[in-house]
């Protein structure tokens, strides 16, 4: 991928439901996020926050407008263009404000589900997850079943998770929400490491005012429109 | 890492449980034809072993084993007469049920033709054959009679002098085997009072005949014995067994014999036909539906565990393909778990039987092309039964992980 983007976007509207349910979600957002960049996203509840960053996911196809990703054109209004899956699994990682970790895998096997769905040998992919699990801080859990973890370190595997496959562009969705604001400075510092190391693009969609020093840029979110 | 083998792991119980019941439903399907097959084992015990060539019955009749068949028992002599003819011998088979030692004791009462037959065909495992013409009898275990033991027939004490395995009659009952005068006697047992009303009977009913007018003497024998009556029938048999001599025409003999207008002759092969495809058809049949009905009760209850199973692990499953999992590895996830659980319950099946079959009351025979048959079903039920949890697995959205 050779271009500087890690994700362009170009118009992005949603509308969820027709008729006199309709709900404009998101209107005309333009957005570019540089590689090696940690942005924020802010704004008020139903802003339409959620709804860019699952367009962008490509898991909530917008209504009209153009997504390309690390130069990559990937979506042409609700249209794929490539196979959206095989996309996802290669280039993108995500985090949510929920864990959501598989609950009959522990917690080494969690991290490691995201290799093996990307075809890392099974060896290779064991001992990639425990070095992710390190770097988090979580090694010494790393058999654990996630009900048997804190919601802290549940969310520092998810994010070893997230960072398995080296994606090009990371999606967070209020990740430090659940955690205290130390261990949520940790993840996000974590974020701006992957940034700056591996030159991936982040995405974050955070409340916290206090970790606005923690991004490149910010941008407010209102009424589904985005400004600076 | 097999993401199936994990999931199981943490539903361990359910899963077991699953496994035992769908065990005990094969282990009933392969039970269903393991009757079915002892059935035929046991209703040919008798036919295999007598060693017969052929089976000359009441004209129009298809033998003992098919229905009531009654024969003259001197039809014996007439058919050693005929050229090929070896031997024939009386062939005298019916079901009695008395009480011994205060519980009901039901058996199939067997006569062999003494003194040519003493029975050394019958399986003995302890004893020896019959050794006099009359008061002695070969039991099977099955009766759970000891040898040396006594039992009252007709008013006459028989001694059990040899026991036998695996002689059953093709209803089940534990084969007895007499000469054929007692076997007889104990089928036309008719207490004293009975005898003396039968004779007065007889006696008037050729008093109202034109025979009895013109034969005085019949009305003097017909108060006597019956054996003095030959006209009046004496005890009958089922049938006659013929074994034919070395090199001798079966197709001479029949051709002979069937001309006969009082008899029908019937094939060794043609027995065995008649008791596979007449008696035991229905029962094949009805235990054929029995187990038509237990696979498909299977399929559902495996088609259920494993839409719970997938409907309880639908949030995982959206997460996986949000991180971007084929298809093939959901499927692949539910389809393993169907196999495991259809092999699980085969497995059970197979051992549960093994140890319970034997101690059913009837003979029930597991063959391995049985074994071999519920293999494949249980592949196939399974396959089915992944398809609903793998229809909803394939519906879920990624994005349902968010709500
Ligand atoms: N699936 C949906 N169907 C209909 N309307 C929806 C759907 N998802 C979101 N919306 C609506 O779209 C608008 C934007 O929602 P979105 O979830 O993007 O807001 P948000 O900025 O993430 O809010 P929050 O900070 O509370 O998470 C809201 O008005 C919401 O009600
Ligand atoms: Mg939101």
């Amino acid at each position: 991928m050779n271009t500087t983007s890690a994700i362009e976007v170009f118009n992005l509207t949603k509308v969820y439901g027709c008729g006199n349910t309709e709900v404009v979600a998101m209107k005309d957002v333009n957005l570019r996020v540089a590689k090696g960049e940690v942005i924020a996203l802010l704004g008020p509840s139903g802003a339409g926050k959620s709804t860019l960053l699952t367009a962008m996911g490509l898991i909530n196809p917008p209504t009209a407008g153009r997504i390309v990703i690390g130069g990559v054109p990937v979506l042409d209004g609700p249209q794929p263009l490539v196979n959206l899956r095989a996309f996802r699994r290669h280039h993108l990682g995500f985090v949510f404000q929920k864990a959501n970790l598989i609950p009959f895998l522990n917690a080494v096997q969690n991290v490691q589900v995201a290799l093996e769905i990307n075809d890392v040998p099974t060896r290779h992919a064991r001992h990639r997850a425990r070095e992710l699990l390190d770097y988090l801080g979580v090694a010494d859990r790393a058999e654990n079943l996630p009900d048997a973890l804190s919601g802290g370190q549940q969310q520092r595997v998810a994010v070893a998770r997230a960072l398995a496959n080296e994606p090009a562009l990371i999606l967070a969705d209020e990740p430090t929400a659940a955690l205290d604001s130390h261990r949520g400075r940790q993840v996000m510092e974590l974020f701006r490491k992957v940034a700056h190391e591996r030159g991936a693009g982040v995405i974050v969609v955070t409340h916290d005012q206090r970790a606005l020093n923690a991004f490149d840029r910010t941008f407010e979110m209102e009424d589904g429109q985005l400004s600076t | 890492m097999n993401l199936a083998a994990q999931d199981i792991r943490h539903n361990l119980g359910r899963f077991a449980l699953t496994a035992v019941g769908i065990g005990l439903l094969l282990m009933i399907v392969l039970g269903m034809s393991g009757i079915y097959r002892g059935m035929i084992d046991d209703a040919l015990v008798v036919v295999d072993h007598i060693g017969a060539d052929s089976w000359v019955v009441q004209r129009g009749t298809r033998g003992p084993f098919a229905e009531i068949s009654r024969l003259p028992a001197n039809l014996e002599h007439r058919l050693r007469a005929v050229p090929g003819v070896a031997s024939a011998r009386s062939f005298v088979s019916h079901n009695v049920q008395r009480e011994h030692r205060g519980k009901p004791l039901r058996m199939n009462v067997h006569g062999l033709a003494w003194p040519e037959d003493k029975g050394e065909w019958v399986n003995l495992i302890a004893g020896r054959p019959l050794s006099q013409a009359h008061y002695e009898m070969i039991a099977d275990t099955s009766l759970g009679l000891e040898l040396g033991e006594k039992l009252v027939f007709a008013g006459d004490t028989y001694t059990v002098g040899g026991v036998t395995k695996g002689m059953v009659s093709s209803g089940g009952d534990g084969i007895a085997f007499f000469t054929v005068r007692d076997a007889q006697a104990i089928q036309f047992d008719l207490s004293g009072e009975a005898t003396r009303l039968e004779r007065a009977a007889r006696v008037q009913r050729a008093v109202g005949q034109d025979i009895g007018r013109a034969q005085p003497l019949l009305l003097e024998r017909g108060a006597g014995l019956s054996s003095g009556l030959p006209a009046l029938g004496p005890p009958m048999v089922s049938a006659i067994t013929v074994r034919l001599a070395e090199g001798a025409d079966s197709g001479a003999v029949a051709k002979t014999v069937a001309a006969w207008p009082d008899v029908s002759v019937h094939t060794r092969d043609g027995q065995v036909q008649l008791l596979v495809h007449g008696m035991i058809d229905k029962a094949r049949r009805q235990l054929g539906l029995f187990r038509i009905l237990l696979v498909i009760i299977s399929t559902i209850i495996m088609a259920l565990i494993l839409y719970t199973l997938t409907l309880d692990k639908i949030h995982d499953i959206a997460m996986l393909k949000l991180m971007g999992a084929r298809n093939s590895m959901i499927a692949g996830l539910i389809l393993q778990q169907a196999l495991l659980l259809g092999a699980l319950g085969f497995g059970i099946a197979w051992c549960l039987g093994a140890w319970v079959f034997p101690k059913f009351p009837r003979r029930v025979l597991v063959a391995p092309e049985d074994l071999w048959g519920l293999a494949v079903v249980v592949v196939i039920i399974s396959v089915l039964s992944s398809l609903l949890g793998i229809w909803k697995a394939m519906r879920v959205a990624p994005n349902k992980v968010l709500a």
